[in-house]
């Protein structure tokens, strides 16, 4: 099932909160919505889950616009909103019937569908508790739980790993990304590795507008800037080959580094092949290269230069 | 009632009897009622006349200061813990969030009234009692029950305070309660009968008195109609916010 966003603008009290952003999802995608806090992320999900209505433009979930549709919409989609908010004075099996009646599970599969979904979500333990008994990773699993009782063809995930320890993480991510091979989903987050490891697309928001859309490896191909090299030359003085390398013309900075001899740190330009360069000039001087480590651009490099600027 | 209000009802009620909140206001209204029809001041055996008058006078005022007490959660409690997001994004319009929080209350109410058939039961065998009247006199505390709780919940889906609802409903209340029948008495020719048609006492007093009037009816009628309305109208209110 598609979600199409297309043209979106919402004010609020004359501020542009999210100004004219389009963009589409397909089915088997997990969609990761990155940004800075107050970029527009939760009013983008807000509007597509079709909380709030739109200023101009429309969103599509399956076909149907939320501005003319919107229960059927809701229908569609399963979604874990901001913060988290739960009926903290209801037992969690008493809540998620409640939800899956109102989501329109029928009534002979309500019982087996949370059953499921607190095997799931590894609710067993807990099952008989009052929500305000939990603690804020268990009340994130029944967020959880809660937005995929009725099994829904698009899941909305706003911050859906905040709160819990890293082992929950490592599985609620694993289950995101079950999820996504078939439904469509999307997620919000501004911690970036997990974007890695849970999306197949990323779309960078900043102040209302997009600023990157791709797969996390070609955002870094596109992002602009340097390359760091780490190299290890040998049979050379370490302060000549300093100079020499600041000689070669695709690099920008040399720095050798502490407690490591004859290890270099290189910023480098990074579509003048540097590496060839650094090879040749160790050939010439009849030095011996014995370690050549380029590091990868990291995603926070990327967020950083986009959405500082 | 349609289904997914119906949930939310059932879901409304059980959390009442969950919470103690409906213990308390069953109890609370028993005591009072109880003890003013019973035991004190122009009670039944001080008049000496086989009716329920003195419990429905009571009613009329314990009514009017626990209805606040039980809609002010309703909408408020909603929109400060943020699960009025959870609620508007299931396949459930504004109109049926109401609609069935209305219901809640309103069934609670019938509880509590249900409660006190004993005292019916208790005038019949020590006289000959007005069935009719009596009918009457528990419709018309329904109808006003259902006016109140309607104003409450418009009270409470204005603000996320459940103090602030609480207060608003009251002071609503009170123009209803007496105010406008005050200044209605106080007024000759067409004020005052126009400021008297909003007072509740002008209308409880014909229904009581077993008269169904269809403008008594036309008069809760609206009131219940036009709370809910605005109620859903301020629950709709986030769209148009620009």
């Amino acid at each position: 099932m598609e979600v199409v966003v297309k043209n979106l603008v919402k004010k609020y009290n004359g501020f542009k909160a999210v100004d004219n952003i389009s963009f589409r999802v397909n089915q088997g995608e997990v969609l990761g919505f990155l940004g800075p806090n107050g970029a527009g992320k939760s009013t983008t999900m807000k509007v597509i889950t079709s909380y709030i209505a739109p200023s101009e433009g429309d969103v599509e979930v399956g076909g149907y616009s939320v501005i003319t549709h919107p229960e059927e919409v809701k229908k569609l989609i399963g979604y874990l909103p901001e913060n988290n908010p739960l009926y903290l004075d209801m037992p969690i099996m008493d809540y998620l019937e409640f939800s899956a009646r109102l989501q329109g599970v029928p009534k002979e599969k309500v019982n087996q569908r949370v059953r499921e979904m607190i095997k799931v979500c590894g609710l067993i333990g807990e099952k008989h508790k009052l929500i305000a008994e939990l603690s804020k990773g268990y009340r994130q699993r029944v967020g959880l739980a809660h937005a995929m009782i009725h099994d829904p063809q698009v899941l909305i995930l706003d911050e859906p790993t905040s709160g819990l320890d890293p082992n929950q993480i490592i599985e609620i991510r694993k289950l995101i990304k079950d999820i996504g091979k078939q439904k469509t989903v999307i997620l919000s987050t501004h911690i970036l590795p997990e974007v890695e490891a849970t999306c197949d697309r990323i779309l960078i928001i900043n102040k209302g507008h997009i600023v990157a859309d791709g797969t996390p490896e070609t955002l870094r191909k596109q992002a602009k800037g340097r390359e760091v090299i780490r190299v290890k030359i040998e049979d050379g003085k370490e302060s000549e080959i300093i100079n020499a390398l600041r000689g070669v013309p695709s690099i920008m900075a040399v720095e050798a580094l502490a407690g490591k001899e004859n290890t270099f740190e290189v910023q480098a330009d990074k579509f003048a092949a540097p590496k060839r360069d650094i090879y040749k000039m160790c050939v010439d001087k009849n030095w011996v290269l014995t370690e050549m480590v380029p590091y990868e651009t990291s995603l926070e490099d990327i967020f950083h230069d986009l959405t500082i600027s | 009632m349609n289904r997914p209000a119906l949930i939310i009802a059932k879901k409304e009620l059980r959390m009442f009897f969950d919470s103690l909140i409906a213990y308390i206001l069953l109890i609370a209204f028993l005591g009072f009622s109880g003890f003013f029809t019973w035991f004190y001041g122009s009670d039944v055996f001080f008049t000496k006349q086989a009716s329920l008058q003195s419990f429905f006078d009571t009613a009329y005022w314990t009514l009017f200061f626990f209805i606040p007490a039980l809609t002010m959660r309703s909408i408020a409690e909603e929109n400060n813990s943020g699960t009025i997001e959870l609620l508007l994004t299931k396949p459930v319009t504004g109109w049926q969030v109401i609609w069935g929080k209305f219901s809640a209350c309103f069934m609670l109410i019938f509880i509590a009234l249900l409660c006190t058939l004993p005292y019916y039961f208790t005038v019949m065998y020590l006289g000959k009692i007005d069935s009719g009247v009596v009918l009457c006199g528990y419709l018309g505390l329904l109808l006003m029950s259902a006016a109140y709780i309607s104003i409450g919940i418009f009270a409470s889906s204005i603000t996320s305070n459940q103090v602030v609802a609480f207060l608003l409903a009251l002071f609503t209340g009170i123009f209803f309660h007496f105010l406008f029948g005050l200044v209605g008495s106080n007024l000759t020719g067409t004020a005052g009968e126009v400021v008297n048609y909003f007072s509740m006492k002008e209308h409880m007093d014909g229904i009581k008195r077993g008269i169904i009037d269809s403008r008594d009816l036309i008069y809760f009628g609206s009131i219940v109609f036009l709370g809910l309305v605005m109620a859903e109208v301020s629950l709709a209110k986030r769209n148009t916010s620009e």
